[in-house]
């Protein structure tokens, strides 16, 4: 099971933080396929937000053939999202340790070494067109 | 929750009211249309009319002029009464009654009335059924309140300032409670309130007040979406006028704040920013038309 935190002030909107946090919790592995999501009435008695924004994210996620809602049963999730090279010992993962470590010897901080990988990637997904389901919602909100 | 062919919860035609003692008109020209199915925040400053309109929607006042309707029905009558509850802000309970006496009197003087629920209501905020209701704290008061109005298994749920005086702990308590039944019974929700970032991600339609008008009544992404912040030079002011609309501006050395309703692309080098339900309310809630100069010396007119 997961457990929702809305932020209220952030300026996303619930939904997408539903949405969000049901692909961290995928990547990580604490959601699996076969796992049921909350309820609508379970998740807004525990962050008081509209139910209906419950279900438009729980719509999203169908849409984007992550879960699956089963009529008097519930949603459940049907796709995983761990992917091979996210594990802790993956040579993806020893590689961007290593990196890491030298943009940080070289002075970089915490925000000049995410703008790198943000740019990275930026100009990695335009020259190829490439999105992934996960960053579909985002990429509709920055629209 | 439903679908656009769902019922009307609120509807207004030329909907006027007017204090007799007080003079001046409480409500004026009121026209506007509340879907079925929705949240609604009900939001405009003290004395602009919110009670008033939440009274004649429960019944409790008859309209000066035009019409108002709850559900397809007349406030006031049987039909309406049986499938509306009103909850105002004196929560008007019998001080003397226990808990359960009021309950009681609930289930006697409704023709249904869900004793599960308001039992349960009632139990989740640990209140004692031999309590008095005048010993009670004002949390656990409007919790008793919200009991008795929510067995009556009400359609439609009207609420005036429902948390204004409950803590943050019982505020987070009762408005999850509500979401929780919204989403079991899909009833329709109008409740008044001034807190407005209690709003954000509860609502999805807002009715804004001001002055006895509507000003708006609008769905929320909607709003949401055809706002934006815009922060940018002051020199470039001239680039927004005509083609959208500037709801409010702040001018403060040569950086100008703007929110705007959008009509149609942008010219001009603006920062832009997606408003927040609250940022997009107060816009509306400053006076801040020709003719209402605002208090605040550097709050420019809206153009």
């Amino acid at each position: 099971m997961i457990d929702y935190r809305i932020d209220r002030g952030s300026g996303v909107p619930a939904y997408v933080q539903i949405v969000e946090q049901t692909e961290r919790a995928l990547r990580m592995g604490t959601l699996q396929v076969g796992d049921k999501l909350p309820t609508a009435k379970e998740v807004v008695a525990a962050t008081a937000i509209n139910p209906n924004t419950v279900l438009r994210a729980y719509r999203d996620m169908e849409q984007a053939g992550l879960v699956e809602l089963r009529r008097g049963l519930g949603t459940f999730v049907t796709r995983s999202l761990a992917r091979p090279g996210v594990e802790d010992d993956s040579p993806l993962r020893g590689e961007i340790a290593d990196w890491v470590t030298r943009a940080r010897a070289a002075g970089l901080e915490r925000a000049d070494v995410l703008a790198l990988v943000t740019a990275a990637l930026d100009a990695y997904d335009s020259k190829h067109d490439s999105t992934t389901p996960g960053d579909r919602e985002r990429k509709k909100e920055d629209a | 929750m439903t679908g656009p062919d769902a019922s009307v919860a609120l509807c207004a035609r030329g909907l006027g009211f007017q204090y007799r003692r007080r003079g001046g008109r409480a409500l004026q020209d009121c026209e506007f249309t509340v879907p079925g199915g929705r949240i609604t925040a009900l939001v405009g400053r003290n004395g602009a009319g919110k009670s008033t309109l939440l009274h004649l929607a429960g019944g409790l006042l008859r309209p000066g002029s035009g019409q108002l309707r709850v559900l397809g029905a007349v406030p006031g009558t049987s039909e309406a009464r049986a499938r509306v509850a009103l909850l105002t802000q004196d929560k008007p309970l019998y001080p003397r009654f226990t808990v359960a006496d009021t309950l009681l009197m609930g289930e006697k003087l409704n023709s249904s009335w869900d004793r599960t629920t308001a039992e349960r209501i009632v139990r989740e905020g640990d209140i004692p059924f031999h309590a008095r209701i005048g010993e009670l704290s004002p949390g656990r008061r409007t919790r008793v309140a919200l009991a008795l109005a929510l067995g009556k298994r009400p359609e439609l749920l009207l609420l005036d300032e429902p948390l204004a005086d409950l803590d943050p702990v019982a505020r987070g308590e009762i408005m999850a409670g509500l979401m929780a039944e919204a989403a079991e019974r899909g009833i329709n929700i109008v409740l008044s309130s001034h807190v407005l970032p209690e709003l954000e991600e509860i609502c999805d339609w807002v009715l804004v007040l001001q002055d006895g008008r509507i000003k708006l009544s609008e769905d929320v992404e909607d709003l949401r979406q055809s706002h934006a912040v815009l922060i940018g030079a002051a020199d470039q002011a001239g680039t927004l006028a005509g083609q959208h609309t500037v709801v409010q501006s702040r001018t403060s050395g040569r950086q100008l704040t703007a929110l705007i309703r959008r009509h149609g692309p942008l010219r001009g080098d603006w920062h832009v920013e997606r408003p927040r339900l609250e940022d997009v309310l107060i816009g509306y809630l400053q006076p801040g038309e020709p003719g209402h100069p605002a208090p605040a010396e550097r709050t420019k007119a809206a153009a």
